[in-house]
């Protein structure tokens, strides 16, 4: 997409950098509060993952905005404020105009300030690129970020509780009540699956997987690091 | 980057700081200002919604949510209790009961006949393990509406627990704790019903 404009920017690259290459969660290991916390089905990884999107979209966007104002001493709480701010307006809004998804996403919002991806992203793309690619950034880093928790969800969900996406027309509205499905027999979960320790192992197997995709692939496999550019 | 930069006119630092948190100060203040009265209606349409799923719709005649009055609970905190009163008896109360969850407080409202039967618990707030925690939820599981019907001597008192302290509730797979603390909430809101039953039921 937009070939004629790479001399500048890749779009593209933004776009597989943040679904693949260097995936918030799987490349960077980033976010790991949220991802642990909320991925024990895979709704909660999709809620989770849509609602730090959106803010990680509109934290870019006004920090490339406002770049040629931060000086590099004060950037750090400046990017902080912005992430809150963004957080906080959106769990306001949602409250007050969207109050049905509200309830639901409610719990995962305020967990958004926890979360490192959305700052080092700002500080990594935003803080340097102009606001078109880091809208981009921050929106894909968010897709990337929203994919892998719904895996790691679903993983453990399927393990621990035998359903797939439980719960999910709550979240997305009545009309998505065929994503939920019971694949194993009630009771027959492994619960340690859905506890913490099953968060850390469901996220060491997949990230395990992806690099033996990569290398299959012929990719080099390197520690990207939350400041490398994309 | 370098102490110089610090240390040679910090002023404009601590200004753009400034100028930062003010700006987003502002927004904030301004968007608080715009939702806060349609937050402030969707909680009270919350409490309506509740009160009407713990007390049903054919046991009174008034306004639930106007029709309050406040006594005093067991740890000396005043509780709110909504009265439902059809042809000027109270038919049935519904006030709100709290227990001690996984992760904090688990708010619940509850709705209790004339008699001391419970017509219906429903969680209110609470912040629960997603998945494990919050089947207390309608929504998600019918666990919470086992408890219709039941009163202060159905199960017994030393029953009005889980089945792991030797009760008769079921507890979840993989949480204890949270219908552990719903169960006390309940059998406490219920002693509480019979500490100020002739309070409650009797009409000014």
């Amino acid at each position: 997409m937009a070939a004629e404009e790479t001399a500048t920017t890749d779009y593209g690259r933004i776009v597989r950098d943040g679904l693949w290459d260097n995936n918030g969660v799987f490349c960077m290991i980033l976010g790991m509060c949220p991802t642990m916390a909320m991925t024990t089905s895979a709704t909660n990884g999709l809620g989770m993952g849509l609602a730090t999107a959106v803010v990680m979209a509109a934290s870019s966007l006004l920090v490339a905005t406002f770049r040629g104002w931060i000086t590099q001493e004060v950037r750090i709480p400046v990017y902080i404020l912005i992430v809150a701010a963004m957080v906080t307006l959106v769990d306001l809004v949602m409250n007050a105009w969207m109050h049905e998804l509200y309830k639901v996403l409610g719990l995962f919002i305020p967990l958004i300030v926890s979360n490192c991806l959305p700052l080092a992203r700002l500080e990594a793309f935003a803080a340097r690129e102009p606001v078109l690619p880091s809208l981009l950034d921050g929106l894909f880093m968010g897709i990337g970020f929203t994919l892998s928790l719904t895996v790691i969800g679903a993983v453990r969900e399927i393990i621990g509780s035998g359903t797939l996406f439980a719960d999910a027309s709550l979240l997305l509205g009545p009309a998505f009540k065929f994503m939920e499905l019971r694949v194993l027999p009630a009771d027959t979960g492994i619960l340690m699956a859905v506890l913490p320790p099953g968060g850390f192992l469901a996220t060491g197997m997949l990230l395990a997987g992806k690099r033996l995709l990569d290398l299959r692939a012929g990719k080099a496999i390197a520690m990207a690091g939350a400041h490398s550019v994309g | 980057m370098t102490t110089d930069a610090v240390t040679g006119r910090p002023h404009i630092h601590a200004l753009i700081l400034g100028g930062f948190c003010l700006g987003f100060g502002l927004l904030l203040a301004l968007t608080y200002m715009v939702t806060s009265d349609a937050i402030r209606q969707r909680a009270d349409d919350d409490k309506q919604n509740s009160l009407s799923q713990v007390i049903p719709p054919g046991l009174h005649d008034n306004n639930l949510v106007a029709d309050a009055v406040t006594v005093g609970g067991a740890d000396g905190k005043p509780v709110t209790v909504y009265r439902a009163t059809k042809a000027q008896r109270v038919t049935a109360v519904a006030y709100e009961i709290a227990g001690s969850g996984y992760a904090g407080e688990v708010k619940l409202m509850l709705g209790v006949d004339a008699e001391g039967r419970i017509l219906g618990v429903r969680a209110i707030a609470h912040k629960e393990t997603p998945g494990l925690g919050d089947k207390i939820e309608p929504a998600k599981t019918d666990w919470i509406t086992r408890f219709t019907g039941r009163s202060l001597g159905d199960p017994p008192a030393d029953k009005w627990k889980v089945k792991k302290d030797g009760g008769v509730f079921d507890q979840f797979s993989g949480a204890t704790i949270t219908p552990r603390g719903v169960v006390g909430a309940i059998r406490g809101g219920l002693e509480f019903f019979a500490a100020h039953k002739a309070q409650l039921v009797e009409v000014q």
